[in-house]
C-alpha cells in the first residue's frame, strides 16, 4: 500500500534519489510518490478517471449507418439487429494492438538510449537460488577498470542485492517490484533515470528470481540470458520453455559441484536446444573461476559490437 | 503471475480507446493470444475479473482466441504446426525449428457502449 495516500498495491519502487516534496504525477492512471525518506514509488489508481466528456461522448444513436472514422466501424445495428432511436447500443471497435504495445515503446525508448551511448545490456534471468548475483558480483569484481558498468537489481522487496553489488564497487540500484513478479522496461527507464547509463559499457539488469513470467516482457536489452545452475532440474527447460526459447545465452552455474551431483549437463543442454536450437551455453563456476574466462570474452564481443565507433 | 500486467495494460488499452472513440462501456474484449505465447488463458481471465473491478471494462467478457503455433523447420524447409514448444518437427522428427507463429497476444477489438 502506498504510504503516502494509503492507496492501491503491487506498488513500485526505485532506490536511490532524494527528494523532500511530495510529488505526484499523473500519467495514464500510473502515478509517482517520492517520499521524504527519497524512495520513489510508482503505481497505478483503478481508473477513478473516467470522467471525460470530450467529443464524441458517450452514446451511439441508432440512425447513422456504417459510420467509418477512426478505426471504428459502426455496424448501426443492434446485436440483435434491432435498432431503438435514441439508445445507446453495442458497436465494434478494431483495435488489433499487441497487449504489450505500451511495455514495448519504453524498450524501444531504452533501447534507443543503450545504442546512443554505446551500452551492451544484458538481462539476466533464472530461479530464486541459481546464483545470479554471486555470478554478477564475481564478474564485476574481475572485470574491474576494463569499461564501465551498471546493475539493476530488480527483486520483490527488499536492496540486500543492490548493496552486495555496490560493494563490488560498481554502481547499481534496486528496484521493489512490490507483488510483481518481473521487470517491466518502464521500470528500467525510471531506474536509468536515476542510475545513469554506462557510456561504451555493460548494463547488467537481474531480473526477479522467476523462470517464468520476466521471459515476456522486453526490456531493451541486447541479449536475455538465463542462468540455470547444476543443483536445479535438468529437465528445467522443457518446463520453462518460454524462458529458454527467449534467451540467447545459457549460463550453467555452479558446476564445480558436478562431481557430487548426478546432474546430466549434455542432456540438460539438448533439452535447451530443443526449444531453441541457436542457444549458446557457457558453464561456469563462480566459486572456482571455472569457465569465467570464456563468459568474460562472450561480454567483451558484445560490448566491441555495441560501442560508438571513434 | 504476469497476466495480471497483461491484464492491466489491456484495461488501459481500452481506457485510452474509450477516450479517443468515445463509450463508456466495454462489453467484450476479444484477444488472440497463441498457443505459444507465455499466457494462460485461464490465468488471464481470473486476472481480468479482478483487474477490471471499479473500471470501463468491469463485467467485460473475455472472448479469446488461440492461432495455434507453427514453425520453420530448417531441415524440411517448410512451414510445420507446433503445438508445443519442445515438440518435434512432424515431418522429420527434428528440432531444428524457428517459431513463426502462435506467439501473438493482441487485443483485436471491442465490442463497446
Amino acid at each position: 500500500m502506498c504510504t503516502v495516500c494509503g492507496c492501491g498495491d503491487g506498488e513500485t519502487k526505485v532506490e536511490g534519489h532524494h527528494h523532500h516534496d511530495h510529488d505526484h504525477h499523473h500519467e495514464h492512471g500510473d502515478h509517482e510518490h517520492v517520499l521524504p525518506d527519497g524512495t520513489v514509488i510508482r503505481h497505478s489508481h483503478h481508473e477513478h478517471h473516467e470522467h471525460h466528456d470530450g467529443p464524441g461522448h458517450g452514446h451511439h444513436h441508432g440512425h447513422e449507418h456504417h459510420h467509418h472514422h477512426d478505426g471504428v466501424i459502426d455496424l448501426g445495428h443492434g446485436p440483435a439487429g434491432t435498432e431503438v432511436p435514441g439508445m445507446s447500443q453495442t458497436r465494434l471497435v478494431q483495435i488489433e494492438q499487441d497487449i504489450l504495445a505500451k511495455n514495448d515503446s519504453f524498450a524501444a525508448v531504452n533501447r534507443q538510449l543503450f545504442a546512443a551511448k554505446g551500452a551492451f545490456v544484458l538481462n539476466l534471468m533464472s530461479s530464486p537460488g541459481s546464483g545470479k548475483t554471486t555470478l554478477l558480483a564475481r564478474t564485476l569484481t574481475d572485470l574491474k577498470g576494463r569499461f564501465p558498468v551498471a546493475v539493476i537489481e530488480g527483486d520483490q522487496q527488499t536492496s540486500f542485492d543492490a548493496d552486495r553489488i555496490r560493494a563490488t564497487g560498481a554502481p547499481a540500484i534496486q528496484i521493489n517490484t512490490g507483488k510483481g513478479c518481473h521487470l517491466d522496461a518502464q521500470m528500467v527507464t525510471q531506474a536509468l533515470g536515476r542510475l545513469g547509463t554506462p557510456e561504451n559499457g555493460v548494463l547488467f539488469i537481474e531480473n526477479v528470481g522467476n523462470l517464468v513470467c520476466p521471459a515476456g516482457f522486453d526490456l531493451g536489452e541486447a541479449h536475455k540470458v538465463v542462468v540455470l545452475s547444476v543443483t536445479e532440474g535438468e529437465d528445467k527447460p522443457l518446463k520453462y520453455p518460454n524462458m529458454f526459447a527467449a534467451a540467447d545465452l545459457l549460463l550453467v552455474t555452479k558446476v564445480d559441484l558436478l562431481p557430487h551431483l548426478t546432474f546430466d549437463v549434455e542432456r540438460m543442454i539438448a533439452y535447451a536446444r530443443q526449444i531453441k536450437p541457436s542457444l549458446e551455453v557457457l558453464p561456469v563456476s563462480a566459486t572456482s573461476g571455472e569457465g569465467l574466462e570464456a563468459w568474460y570474452a562472450w561480454i567483451e564481443a558484445g560490448l566491441a559490437k555495441a560501442k560508438r565507433p571513434g | 503471475m504476469h497476466e495480471m500486467a497483461l491484464c492491466r495494460s489491456i484495461i488501459e488499452l481500452c481506457r485510452e480507446q474509450a477516450e479517443r472513440q468515445g463509450f463508456r462501456t466495454v462489453k467484450t474484449v476479444r484477444l488472440a493470444i497463441g498457443a505459444l505465447s507465455h499466457v494462460e488463458p485461464q490465468a488471464l481471465e481470473f486476472g481480468f475479473d479482478a483487474a477490471s473491478r471499479g473500471t470501463i471494462a468491469e463485467g467485460a467478457v473475455l472472448e479469446i482466441e488461440r492461432p495455434p503455433g507453427q514453425a520453420f523447420c530448417m531441415v524440411c524447409e517448410a512451414t510445420v504446426p507446433l503445438a508445443q514448444r519442445f515438440d518435434p518437427c512432424p515431418r522429420c522428427a527434428g528440432h531444428q525449428l524457428i517459431v513463426t507463429g502462435g506467439e501473438e497476444m493482441r487485443v483485436k477489438d471491442l465490442e463497446v457502449e
